[in-house]
């Protein structure tokens, strides 16, 4: 009777309390599996310890490397870096602004887009599509995250930048031009406006499986409460549902936009690559990410390879203020409402 | 507390359902969620009786492949309080959400026979649903205030409706009516998870009787309830009824008795499917009914 569960055999023996004999059988059964779970107990605190100290090391780790590495451009620079506008190798001029600027309009313009969209798929399919059609749509949108970006980018290149130029960005420029952001487009669809459109792609499923995922929580009771009132879909959602969860679709937003800042290969292949702060959207662009992806392996001299780490520390920053501003949006105005 | 007029063929009582009937051609299941089966136009006449509110003639519903209720046929009177008692899982709450359409959302819901309200085929291809509800309010067993205020939870469906002229009476008029108005006044803009149990209760019927529906249904609106909270509901379903046609779900044999003027039981047939077992005055139910099994489930010899 020594089966697989044999460590459990301490709990299952039966000890009849009159026989002191089976009493003392079943406390020394007892005493075995509290040797075999004390082992098992003390091994997995200890494993555990250990992932925590792998990762809080590394992280420190990296922190240090990067700042290492960026000491050169640090002690030239300082932090005035981030307010430079110039990015120039040849004269060894180097500055953040243009990258951070072409960072955050990107990511801002392309996270606007993809809340819309990725909202609008976690609605239908939380509460509007019916169950084999979520079944099958849900897993869809979310192998939408799983192309490679540098595939994603690929299609960029071949697909979306000049779809982009003669579909959207030529016409908008023809109705809209006097406005500063639809500025004249390029010539083959380089632009920040693709790299907005690219990163739309990746930012979507993010958003859309994460406000999935909230809107579910939503009570159905609630909702019946709202429907039974002659509320129509749209009244009910407003009112119930969108109302109800706002911090958690504001933090799906804030994650996707984490992901869409630290984008760099699909982005690089799109952007056209030219550190210039220009207001057309249109225009070819450059991101924090972007740039190092595309300079890091041709550093012109040390200073070139030191300033990308302080790219690196920036868009670090950047990251890490996005995810403790997610968090803190999440604790401070996700407290569920419905008690 | 009816008319004297009424017809006698409006209290009539099937207490011979419970064989398993063929089914009428009629029937026709539905597989998807958006489709229904189309009742037909029964072959009797439309015999329009001027207080009845539903007419449910041979209605059964099943998901998906799965019977989960036949044979109800019921008049629902107005400014009546219905009850509908009976066991677990036979099937009350089904009929009662059939009322309002509020099953159209569950996964392979189909309907069969004829429900008619003021003589409209509830489940006419082209009714909207939203309509419907707006006429048939529903309260739920467990309190579900919205979370907002106090106001905003009474003003909401008003607000959808467009009816927003003079809302603060509107809303003053509803919480009164709920026999709430007393106990929030002084807290309107509060959230309404703050209040208790039956205050919460009440509201969900404030919140109903807002927009002024025709019929209110409540399923088992007290279960969730301590006895003075229930005891509230109570004495407020009596009030209500004056202008309000009203249809109660409950567990609880003696609220039947308080509060309603008619009594459906409801019970499993032999194949276990929920089925109507007798209708009638309540007094006649809880005193001389005519099916054994409604005899023994009101002793308590049930099962």
């Amino acid at each position: 009777m020594s089966g697989w569960w044999w460590p459990l055999r301490g709990y299952s023996a039966r000890v009849d309390p009159a026989s002191s004999a089976a009493a003392l059988a079943g406390r020394t059964r007892l005493t075995r599996l509290n040797r075999v779970d004390r082992v098992a107990s003390r091994a997995l605190r200890w494993l555990a310890l250990l992932g925590a100290l792998i990762v809080s090391l590394g992280l420190l780790a990296i922190v240090y490397q990067v700042i290492t590495g960026a000491s050169l451009a640090l002690h030239r620079f300082g932090p005035g870096f981030v307010g430079r506008q110039q990015w120039s190798p040849a004269t060894n001029q180097f500055g953040a602004l243009t990258l951070l600027y072409g960072t955050l309009v990107t990511s801002v313009f392309g996270v606007a887009i993809a809340a819309v969209l990725g909202v609008a798929i976690g609605l239908f399919l939380s509460l509007m599509a019916p169950r084999r059609v979520a079944a099958v749509v849900g897993p869809l949108v979310e192998m939408l995250a799983a192309i490679p970006s540098v595939v994603l980018g690929l299609v960029g290149i071949y697909l979306i930048a000049p779809f982009a130029l003669h579909n959207i960005e030529a016409p908008l420029h023809r109705a809209f031009g006097f406005i500063p952001l639809f500025g004249p487009p390029g010539t083959v669809g380089n632009s920040d406006f693709t790299a907005s459109l690219v990163l739309v792609i990746m930012v979507v499923p993010i958003i859309a499986a994460l406000t999935r995922d909230i809107f579910l929580t939503v009570p159905r009771e609630l909702r019946d409460g709202a429907e039974a009132l002659g509320a129509t879909r749209w009244e009910m959602i407003r009112g119930v549902v969108l109302s109800t969860t706002p911090s958690g679709v504001v933090v799906a937003c804030i994650l996707g936009f984490g992901r869409a800042i630290g984008e760099a290969i699909a982005v690089t292949q799109v952007i056209g690559n030219i550190t210039q702060v220009s207001a057309n959207l249109f225009a070819r662009g450059d991101t924090l990410a972007s740039l190092i992806a595309n300079q890091f392996l041709t550093p012109v001299s040390a200073l070139h390879t030191a300033s990308m780490f302080y790219l690196g520390m920036v868009l670090f920053t950047l990251e890490l203020s996005t995810i403790l501003l997610a968090r803190y949006v999440s604790r401070n105005f996700g407290r569920r409402q419905w008690a | 507390m009816t008319p004297s007029g009424t017809p006698p063929e409006a209290a009539r009582s099937p207490t011979q359902a419970g064989p398993a009937t063929t089914p009428s051609p009629r029937l026709r299941l539905s597989s998807g969620a958006a489709s229904y089966p189309v009742s037909q136009a029964s072959d009797r006449p439309w015999r329009p009786a001027a207080d009845v509110v539903f007419c449910a003639e041979e209605v059964g519903v099943s998901y998906g492949a799965k019977r989960a209720v036949r044979n109800i046929t019921l008049d629902i009177h107005r400014n009546e309080a219905t009850a509908f008692i009976g066991p677990s899982g036979c099937g009350k709450t089904t009929v009662l959400r059939c009322l309002n359409r509020m099953n159209d959302s569950i996964p392979g819901f189909g309907l069969y026979g004829s429900l008619r309200y003021h003589g409209h085929d509830l489940y006419a291809p082209g009714v909207n649903r939203v309509e419907v509800r707006r006429r048939i309010g529903m309260v739920f067993q467990k309190p579900n205030p919205f979370p907002k205020s106090i106001f905003d939870n009474v003003a909401w469906a008003p607000r959808n409706l467009g009816m927003k002229a003079d809302l603060d009476e509107r809303v003053e008029r509803a919480l009164r009516a709920a026999a709430l108005w007393d106990e929030v006044k002084d807290r309107l803009k509060a959230s309404a998870l703050g209040l208790s149990g039956g205050q919460q209760q009440r509201l969900c019927i404030a919140r109903a009787i807002a927009i002024e529906p025709d019929v209110l249904l409540l399923d088992e609106p007290a279960s969730a309830l301590d006895p003075i909270a229930t005891a509230s509901i109570e004495e407020l379903v009596h009030d209500l009824k004056t202008r309000y046609t009203i249809v109660i779900v409950t567990h609880n044999m003696q609220q039947a008795m308080r509060v309603a003027d008619r009594t459906a039981f409801f019970s499993l047939d032999r194949d276990q499917i929920g089925t109507l077992i007798e209708y009638d005055r309540t007094e006649r139910i809880f005193s001389q009914p005519a099916d054994q099994r409604t005899r023994d489930y009101i002793t308590g010899r049930f099962g």
